[in-house]
């Protein structure tokens, strides 16, 4: 369909660490405009698949293409959220000092960030509600606080592709509306967005497509066409979680019970029909 | 020492202009690249590259059999570069870690390097004296073509890292971030490791490889402690590392006995001391402070508390008690007697007659406000 | 070979042997760096015990220099624990500070005696046999030899005693303390042998390469073997090897014998990293280029079982996508269907590649982990 292209078209990507395989032959096919999320068991290559599609990664074999054209010609379309554990949060800079990173690529080499860079960054910092925080220094932040920071300096990139690697992991009440909210904005202004996921409860209610995957991709497409039971018993292997939210907004990771777990509110229903965002 | 005859030997003493010129040269250059080898947590790099210097120092004396600066700089540039590269394929092919490969490569290139050397002393060759003066530095021997070596390839160290300031920022914060944005993260490293590579052989002949890593760790850990911005502890660090260069010249001249390597690395740990002790916002002495008060502010919260909550029993929120019940109320705490006048100086409790006390009107209001954000407030998290 | 260079020889081997015991704790506890810091700052301690004491032979030299080893780990681990600066830097600014002022004190006050940086820093071997050993006037041998025996016994002694107590506290130090052992009381007795052996092989090897005796053969050792009592006795015999080839290696050059025997372990290593067995850089290459293959075809396999049946089929098992969309060299995808085939996963038809059963269960195996 060379008129609608995907926006994001992966064949066969297959990844190994140390001749290890991670993925194995993984299609992904994504149209613009979806706010797409990637789940799956710990260790299932999440994190992985969004890396090789990002080029930081080689894969062993497969290719990516981003609107019908190589990856690397397309680049300046696309926008990185890392997770927030990667990076040291007691670096010496502050909050705008980051946001400004986002325009480094169309800065390129050598050319120093304006003020038209500073600009662009309050504006971003203005959407993620974190404006008044431009010159705090990083490590005061908390952790919600440092995820807007993040999802902000992917805002100036204005890109088209959003990948956000688990940007609700450990985030407070405020920080994941705020990130719903955008994400819901992002989607109006047709981009794309690609999110590694942990709480398979909010799933239906927070995106429209889902790709399910274990090594090797489970299934993917509409949330209501595959979003269920079946498909995750397979990417699960039989643990899926379905538990009610974790109330602690700072735990670092929610628990996941080993055990299936019926969600009490949800029980008839077929798992997680689109209420919500309809 | 008479302040003035330093300056004056300073401007017009050949050898101590030249030694604090060089000494200078160095600090600067090894505070600049530190700061980028600290915050990328390869502050020991620098002691390992110091040490692999030695044998391509020798070796570009053996090859040439010049004993210009510039060659024997070269050499111990490729020779920190060669050590870097052997250090990476050992991570990379092995389970050896970081310290293992560090100690190793320290050790073994700096043994390869002393060999090489007994061996070359032994030589027929007078043109080899002074090739031992890298060992342990000595700064009195600088001569004015070698700081004027050092000068210009710090001054290329500096104006590279001037260029490249956002890519090494990029590089040193988030490098995956940076991949992501299409800068090649490998050619970033290869240019800022060649450049501390460049900072620690310009700061070998003056103090030698084994005291060369404290200047590549101490202005950037000093620096560190006074700001919270990049731009401001690079510069810092490269002032701290002039500084302890230039004094430690200067002392080790009018010391007797005082040999300059030793001196500049004990006046860099002294600013590091007093930076560690005394720089705003980090030191310890004021966080230290922060933290009495912050336990002095915690206590008067608590006694206001209790005082409100003893007092709503009785439907009047300023109902006095006394401090007994208080006390009773916080057994083993000590202080409240105190704690209660520094409240009664704010206006915040008053002391009735009979000795018992109460909350005032602010301290009933304030008292209420607490506790109601406490129970509302339990997942939120404070923006402050 | 005159006695002399006999008791060259068994001093080196000594030394070689008591650094690698210590040292094999070192690198599984990564703090090989550790060694290098407290090989620079017994200095202090000889120093100050030689101004207490006015004896470069006095046991109390030793007994100082452990106490600043331990002294130096514990202002390293105080450092660290301001949070001011990371564990490294914190190495990074003790050593050198306590180094300097050590070389300072010399200088200044110790100009006459037999104490000076050179000596300290590099050792020289050759001159161990001059210093002899005479208890009631009759020559035994050098002093030495029986400095590094008695410094070996003691960490032979240390380490059989709490051998188990060592292994567990390296690589467990949590269940450790939970059974009732105190892993920092182990800790720092570590570092006390280091300390003492570093103090003990200054005078022969000097400080730096000291480091060199303590972290190569175990690194060595390391990539030979994964028991740990193995691991010590490989290093042992390393070292001792080292030592021995070493000496050699100086006497053809007439060059340092302690930079010889760093340099000799350093090529042992790299021989060691070439070759071993399973570790070695061959061994990996050969395995790496098996696994290569092994995976291209569980990979082609893979590919095959996700699409059969689904109407994409027929497009995504011609042999031609597989270059294409899959990237794989054409010649190279056409040597991994072959072998498939040989191996009886895949059969060829018309162009288009089918799963077998044995093939179909090869790829369940493979999604399966």
């Amino acid at each position: 369909m060379p008129d609608n292209p995907y926006a994001i078209e992966a064949t066969d990507l297959t990844v190994a660490y140390q001749e290890k395989p991670v993925l194995w032959d993984v299609d992904l096919r994504v149209p613009p405009a979806t706010l797409m999320a990637i789940v799956g068991p710990n260790g299932a290559g999440k994190t992985t698949l969004i890396k090789a599609i990002l080029g930081l990664i080689r894969p062993a074999a497969g290719q990516v293409l981003i609107y019908n054209k190589p990856y690397a010609e397309q680049r300046r379309l696309v926008g990185y959220v890392p997770q927030r554990g990667s990076v040291d949060w007691d670096f010496p800079t502050n909050v705008l000092d980051v946001v400004m990173m986002g325009r480094y690529r169309s800065l390129g080499w050598l050319r120093r960030p304006g003020s038209r860079e500073r600009a662009l960054a309050l504006e971003a910092l203005e959407k993620v509600g974190m404006a008044p925080f431009a010159d705090r220094q990083i490590s005061q932040l908390s952790g919600g606080q440092q995820q807007r920071v993040f999802l902000a300096r992917a805002l100036v990139q204005d890109a088209q592709i959003y990948f956000m690697d688990e940007p609700f992991q450990g985030v407070d009440a405020t920080t994941e509306r705020a990130i719903v909210a955008l994400l819901h904005a992002l989607r109006q202004a047709g981009k794309t967005v690609v999110v590694v996921h942990h709480d398979l409860q909010t799933v239906p209610e927070y995106f429209d497509w889902v790709t399910l995957l274990n090594v090797r991709r489970i299934a993917s497409g509409p949330v209501a066409e595959v979003f269920t039971e079946q498909n995750l018993r397979l990417a699960y292997g039989g643990r899926i979680a379905f538990l009610s939210r974790s109330p602690h907004a700072d735990a670092e990771e929610p628990p996941t019970p080993d055990l299936p777990m019926p969600s009490p509110t949800r029980r008839e229903e077929p798992y997680g029909y689109p209420e919500s965002a309809a | 020492m008479d302040i003035l005859k330093v300056l004056h030997d300073l401007v017009f003493d050949y050898t101590l202009r030249t030694v604090a010129l060089g000494a200078g040269t160095l600090g600067i250059a090894s505070g600049a690249l530190g700061s980028f080898a600290m915050l990328r947590r390869q502050s020991l790099l620098g002691d390992a590259m110091s040490h692999a210097a030695l044998p391509g120092i020798v070796l570009a004396f053996l090859l040439t059999r010049a004993k210009t600066p510039l060659v024997l700089m070269a050499g111990a540039i490729l020779a920190g570069w060669l050590a870097t590269l052997f250090m990476m394929s050992l991570l990379r092919t092995t389970r050896l870690k970081q310290d293992s490969v560090l100690g190793f490569i320290l050790s073994v290139f700096f043994g390869f390097g002393l060999m090489l050397l007994t061996f070359v002393q032994r030589l027929p060759d007078a043109r080899q004296a002074g090739l031992d003066r890298f060992l342990f530095g000595q700064a009195a021997t600088l001569l004015e073509r070698d700081v004027i070596t050092m000068a210009a390839l710090g001054g290329v160290a500096l104006l590279a890292v001037l260029a490249f300031w956002k890519e090494f920022k990029l590089l040193s914060f988030d490098p995956e971030f940076g991949a992501s944005l299409g800068f090649s993260m490998n050619v970033l490293d290869v240019i800022l490791t060649t450049l501390l590579v460049i900072a620690i052989v310009i700061g070998l002949q003056a103090v030698g490889v084994v005291l060369m890593s404290a200047m590549v760790v101490a202005p950037a850990a000093a620096a560190r402690q006074w700001s919270d911005r990049l731009g401001v502890m690079v510069v810092l660090a490269s002032a701290f590392g002039m500084l302890a260069g230039v004094s430690g010249a200067v002392l080790s001249s009018t010391v007797p006995h005082l040999s300059t390597g030793p001196t500049i690395v004990l006046v860099i740990s002294a600013i590091v001391l007093f930076s560690f002790t005394f720089a705003t916002s980090r030191g310890l002495l004021w966080a230290g402070l922060r933290r009495l008060r912050q336990r002095q502010w915690l206590q008067m919260e608590g006694v206001l508390r209790d005082l409100y909550l003893l007092a709503r029993q009785h439907d009047d929120s300023q109902h006095p008690h006394s401090q007994a019940v208080l006390q009773a109320m916080n057994p083993g705490r000590a202080g409240i007697a105190h704690t209660l006048n520094v409240l009664a100086q704010r206006g915040l409790v008053r002391r009735e007659e009979n000795g018992e006390w109460s909350l005032s009107t602010e301290g009933a209001r304030q008292a209420q406000e607490r506790i109601e954000n406490e129970t509302q407030d339990t997942t939120m998290e404070g923006t402050s | 070979m005159s006695p002399a260079q006999v008791e060259i020889q068994l001093i080196a081997a000594i030394t070689a042997a008591a650094c690698a015991l210590p040292g094999v704790f070192l690198i599984l506890r990564r703090m090989a760096m550790m060694s290098d810091a407290i090989s620079h700052t017994v200095l202090l301690g000889i120093v100050v015990g030689f101004f207490i004491t006015k004896d470069l032979t006095s046991p109390y030299l030793v007994l100082g220099a452990a106490l600043t080893g331990v002294l130096t780990v514990s202002l390293v681990e105080l450092v660290h624990r301001t949070r001011l600066v990371r564990e490294d830097a914190a190495v990074g600014l003790v050593f050198p500070a306590l180094f300097s002022i050590a070389v300072l004190l010399i200088s200044r006050y110790a100009g006459d005696v037999h104490l000076d940086t050179d000596a300290v820093l590099l050792g020289e071997l050759a001159f161990a046999p001059f210093n002899r050993f005479a208890p009631f006037g009759s020559d035994i041998g050098p002093i030495a030899l029986y400095l590094m025996g008695g410094i070996l016994l003691i960490n032979l002694f240390f380490i059989s005693l709490f051998y188990k107590e060592l292994k567990l506290a390296t690589f467990d130090a949590g269940l450790a303390a939970s059974l009732g052992f105190a892993p920092w009381l182990i800790h720092y007795g570590l570092m006390a042998l280091v300390s003492i052996t570093a103090v003990g092989a200054f005078d022969t090897v000097g400080s730096v390469l000291v480091v060199a005796l303590m972290v190569a053969p175990p690194m060595s050792a390391y990539l030979l073997t994964d028991r740990l009592s193995r691991m010590i006795a490989l290093s042992v015999a390393i070292g001792v090897v080292n030592a021995i080839l070493g000496y050699w290696l100086a006497h053809l050059l007439d060059a340092s014998i302690a930079g010889s025997m760093a340099s000799m372990a350093g090529i042992t290593f790299g021989v060691i990293y070439l070759l071993a067995p399973e570790r070695g850089l061959v061994a990996l290459a050969r395995r790496r280029a098996r696994q290569r293959w092994e995976f291209a075809m569980t990979m082609l396999a893979i590919h095959l079982f996700n699409h059969e049946g689904l109407p994409e089929a027929s497009q995504e098992n011609r042999e031609e996508h597989l270059s294409q969309e899959v990237r794989w060299a054409p010649d190279f995808a056409a040597r991994v269907v072959s072998r498939t085939v040989e191996q009886g996963w895949v059969q060829r038809q018309e162009g288009s590649l089918n799963l077998t059963e044995l093939g179909r269960q090869r790829a369940k195996q493979a999604i399966a982990g």
